[in-house]
């Protein structure tokens, strides 16, 4: 019903899709897996005319079709649920199914029929709510049950799912495979995103993994074993990808004890000493990135409390801990590492204006030499110091970030998947420099969900499930990549 | 052609040559020929006197009533005398008084060989019978200065008024230009004059002598006046930064507010009870005749000009607008330059209401009305990007002055105040739009 012919995507600095093919019948259910930038969001955004591709085509029922934005891509049959609903929190249920293609008479919406068409949809898919709720009352399985009635009332028949049980109690979940299921029954084919293995197996006719915006394999509901998914998953040779270093590990710097805030960390205590690299893995959710924004003081602390150096640090703001000698490069590059529309030069000067002012006017000289020396230093590309950040690679932007903490000379550096988005030769440069930081003593701790990133960068490694740090382990040669997905997963699993 | 037309608007000033073209054709379209006036008047009429008599003689002087009338007479006066000549009679005023003193001089019998005079009189019918039937049988000649083409737009009064007239605009667009580089929107601004200028005429009033106040007396009501302002701006930043309410709703807020405070305090009535001297700032022209309030306005200018470019403050405006969120974890105070930035919008609405209540010497509660508007309008058209982190302090100026000149231009021209409305309109939509194109890289469509 759906063919993919090798789909290529190329965002600045990263090919993130390299020739994907892929199909799907009707009636069937496909589990798209891989690790996290495998390049599995990016498919779905072609298939939902979210992003374009560069090459390849996209067939349905033998018609080749092209997907400019995504209603196009809606016409055409194919709905999408992204983890993040797109729903009208103040519309009920049943508007909110028929947004845009209300039962109306010269603009007047026929409301009981539109009531009683959603209702009809919900017994269809078993689900147990009012078409006259208004979509903020509802909970998050119902919601989705809503998304998913909204594809059926437009005819859909692809139906494109992503991480769909991410939020679900158990119950939930359980009601969502027999809506699934049914769904197969009545001929509409799934592509089912998840990190679930269990309910992979569970549902999945097929299973096509994902890795480097690759297609690795494909598995039939008989190969598919966890063992064999996880070695698809993150089966990468790592030799020569990572600088080869020796370390010497010093006194404890930064202690963190018990770190509580909301529902995503949950009491987290780490330590991170001079000249180690200090890991942070698990699956995305699992509450590393909130970890890391506590110690940066980027969001307020609900309890717990962070020493560095065996002094009390009092971290309200970012602008405190980064006094104190803590930095943090956001995953969020764009978003949160950068500010586009400033000047490069600008946005390294941008926390060290202490250092470039003298009651507050700012020494342009100072700051322009300075900046200058990082750019031959790290040998950033950029064509000059006023050039806007939002025009550079992806490599280049992330250096200009780790200039700026360069420049402060941070006691603790905070990497936040610190290579994502960056193409291999800067991504080697970005290891090394870490590498070099270490070895001046400084406390450093990277998050990645990479975990061949984590094998070859780290000295110890926390793997982290539902805000709570499952796993503590001295990197040697018995840590293995399964070993750690067991962890970050919470299953035991047996490599056939 | 289109290639330079668009480095010409992608340019940081782009709207320089908007303003530049606006100028050239105000000229254009208002060139006349032009009377000189007053003391150049005097100084064009002494060249032709000069080349046409080599001896001096006697003259009589006539000026027209008025400043420019006695400056002329007063000129020549001097001038012709420095030459020589004997000044039988000098005078200003009209016809009757010119005839009056033409009979005089016929019936005492004195010779004059020179009625210097400004054009007005030299064109009556009474001077053209005069030259021809001379009783003394000796001619007097009539001379005036000759008139010359120059546009009505360019004169140095008009430019001037131009200038001052924006002034209040422009000042108060310094502050609104900061604000909407944070990526926000400030518009209590027009409410805020009229609260200025209230609330420092009836401090005036009530606490420092009225209009026996003394100049100290004076500033310390404007002073308390503008501390007030500030305030009223820290507000509204208080309510934006750490609570979160939207710029717009906030300073909606505080626009009704000030407008309702300004009219508790004065009643409703215009308080008028002010010294003399407090016309300083919006009359005076103290430096080489530049309007004191226009002084103010570009001294103003470059400071914010110098403060933004210059030093961390400015810097983390723009960083604030331009992602506030990667600028807090910069280490960038966010808050405080927040609310920094409404308190420093608040204080120059209220220096704008002060150098208002100044050129009316009064305070009245419907000062500043919809002057956010022009605020606004001001920077956008200068170039600042509604949605934060883009913006130069002296395109504001340059927007401002876009908005003066063409509002002078049809005035000159004698457009209707109501045809202005629909063009200043246009003008803004224009002026948006060429920004979006300039972000989308000359493209439509997005």
């Amino acid at each position: 019903m759906l063919r993919m012919k090798s789909i290529h995507k190329r965002f600045p600095g990263v090919h993130a899709l390299k020739g994907v093919d892929f199909d799907l019948n009707s009636g069937e259910c496909v589990a798209l897996l891989g690790e996290n930038g495998a390049g599995k969001s990016t498919i779905i955004k072609v298939l939902g005319g979210a992003i374009q591709p560069e090459e390849g085509i996209i067939q349905i029922d033998g018609k080749e079709r092209r997907f400019s934005e995504p209603l196009e891509s809606l016409e055409a049959g194919i709905a999408i649920i992204y983890q993040e609903f797109n729903l009208v929190p103040s519309l009920s249920a049943a508007e909110n199914i028929f947004l845009g293609i209300e039962p109306s008479d010269f603009g007047w919406v026929r409301e009981a029929e539109q009531n009683r068409r959603a209702m009809e949809t919900f017994q269809r898919i078993g689900a147990e709510i009012q078409p006259a709720t208004s979509c903020e009352k509802l909970t998050v399985a119902q919601k989705q049950l809503v998304e998913i009635s909204k594809a059926l009332v437009r005819d859909a028949k692809i139906l494109v799912m992503d991480e769909p049980s991410a939020a679900l109690t158990e119950k939930e979940v359980n009601q969502l495979y027999r809506v699934v299921e049914d769904l197969k029954r009545k001929g509409i084919g799934i592509i089912y995103v998840s990190h679930r293995l269990e309910e992979v197996q569970r549902l999945a006719d097929r299973a096509v993994v994902m890795r480097d915006g690759e297609r690795v394999a494909e598995l039939t509901r008989k190969t598919m074993s966890k063992g064999k998914i996880i070695e698809l998953m993150v089966g990468r040779s790592m030799a020569s990808e990572f600088p080869v270093h020796i370390r010497k590990v010093g006194k404890v710097r930064l202690r963190a004890k018990k770190l509580k805030c909301g529902q995503r960390v949950k009491g987290v205590s780490l330590e991170i000493r001079a000249g180690e690299i200090l890991a942070l893995t698990g699956l995305v959710g699992a509450g590393r990135t909130e970890t890391a924004r506590l110690l940066f003081g980027a969001d307020s602390l609900e309890e717990g409390e962070v020493e560095l150096d065996g002094r009390k640090l009092d971290l309200c703001n970012p602008r405190k801990a980064i006094r104190s000698g803590i930095c943090l490069l956001s995953e969020d590059r764009k978003e949160q590492g950068l500010i586009l529309g400033l000047s490069v030069q600008e946005n390294f000067g941008l926390p060290n204006l202490d250092r470039f002012s003298r009651s507050g006017w700012v020494n342009h000289k100072g700051e322009r030499e300075s900046f200058h020396g990082f750019v031959d230093k790290l040998q950033i590309k950029i064509s000059n110091s006023s050039q806007l950040a939002s025009q550079l690679s992806g490599g280049n932007q992330q250096k200009i970030v780790l200039a700026k903490w360069l420049e402060r000379n941070a006691e603790i550096l905070i990497f936040d998947e610190p290579t994502r988005g960056i193409d291999v030769g800067a991504k080697f440069e970005i290891y090394q420099w870490i590498n070099q930081l270490a070895d001046q003593g400084k406390g450093i701790l990277m998050i990645s969900s990479e975990l061949p990133e984590v094998l070859g960068m780290s000295d110890r490694i926390l793997v982290m499930k539902d805000g709570k740090v499952v796993g503590d382990v001295q990197n040697g040669s018995g840590t293995t990549q399964e070993k750690l997905m067991e962890m970050a997963i919470g299953e035991k699993i047996s490599i056939s | 052609m289109m290639k330079s037309l668009k480095a010409l608007f992608s340019s940081d000033y782009g709207m320089l040559g908007a303003l530049l073209f606006l100028c050239v054709f105000f000229s254009l379209v208002t060139y006349e020929q032009q009377q000189p006036v007053g003391d150049m008047g005097a100084k064009i009429l002494v060249e032709k006197i000069r080349e046409k008599f080599s001896e001096p003689g006697s003259v009589l002087i006539m000026g027209k009533k008025g400043t420019d009338g006695k400056a002329f007479v007063n000129g020549l006066k001097r001038r012709l005398n420095t030459d020589g000549w004997e000044v039988k009679q000098d005078l200003t005023g009209g016809p009757p008084e010119l005839s009056k003193a033409l009979r005089n001089t016929f019936e005492n019998n004195s010779s004059v060989d020179l009625l210097a005079c400004e054009q007005f009189f030299a064109r009556l019918p009474m001077l053209e019978n005069l030259e021809n039937t001379s009783s003394l049988g000796k001619k007097m000649l009539v001379m005036s200065p000759a008139s010359y083409g120059w546009p009505n737009f360019l004169k140095t009064s008009n430019l001037l008024n131009v200038a001052n007239q924006i002034a209040v605009i422009a000042i108060l667009a310094i502050g609104m230009t900061l604000v909407i580089i944070t990526a926000g929107i400030d518009l209590s601004v027009g409410s805020l004059i009229a609260f200025s200028a209230v609330f420092a005429s009836w401090t005036i009033r009530e606490w420092t002598g009225g209009t026996e106040a003394s100049v100290l007396g004076i500033i310390l009501g404007c002073l308390i006046s503008l501390m007030a302002c500030g305030g009223l701006g820290l507000f509204s930043g208080l309510m934006i930064a750490c609570y979160g309410v939207p710029p717009f709703v906030a300073s909606l807020g505080m626009m009704m507010i000030a407008s309702g405070l300004a009219y508790m305090l004065s009643g409703g009535l215009s308080i008028y009870q002010l010294p003399e001297s407090f016309d300083w700032l919006g009359r005076g022209d103290d430096l080489a005749g530049i309007p004191n309030a226009v002084v103010l306005m570009i001294l103003l200018y470059f400071f914010a000009h110098l403060l933004m470019s210059r030093t961390t403050a400015g810097r983390y405006v723009y960083a604030v607008g331009g992602n506030s969120e990667a600028a807090r974890l910069s280490g960038v105070p966010v808050k405080r330059i927040l609310l920094c930035v409404y308190a420093a919008s608040g204080t120059l609405a209220g220096l704008g209401g002060i150098v208002m209540a100044s050129q009316f010497r009064s305070g009245d509660p419907k000062y500043g009305l919809m002057y956010e508007l022009y605020v606004i309008a001001a920077v956008v058209v200068g170039g600042t990007s509604l949605s934060g982190g883009k913006g130069k302090v002296f395109g504001t100026l340059i927007g401002a002055f876009i908005i003066a000149v063409i509002q002078n231009g049809m005035n000159l021209t004698g457009v209707q105040s109501y045809t202005q409305k629909v063009v200043l309109g246009m003008v803004l939509l224009g002026a948006v739009l060429l920004d979006m194109l300039k972000k989308r890289g000359w493209r439509f469509s997005s």
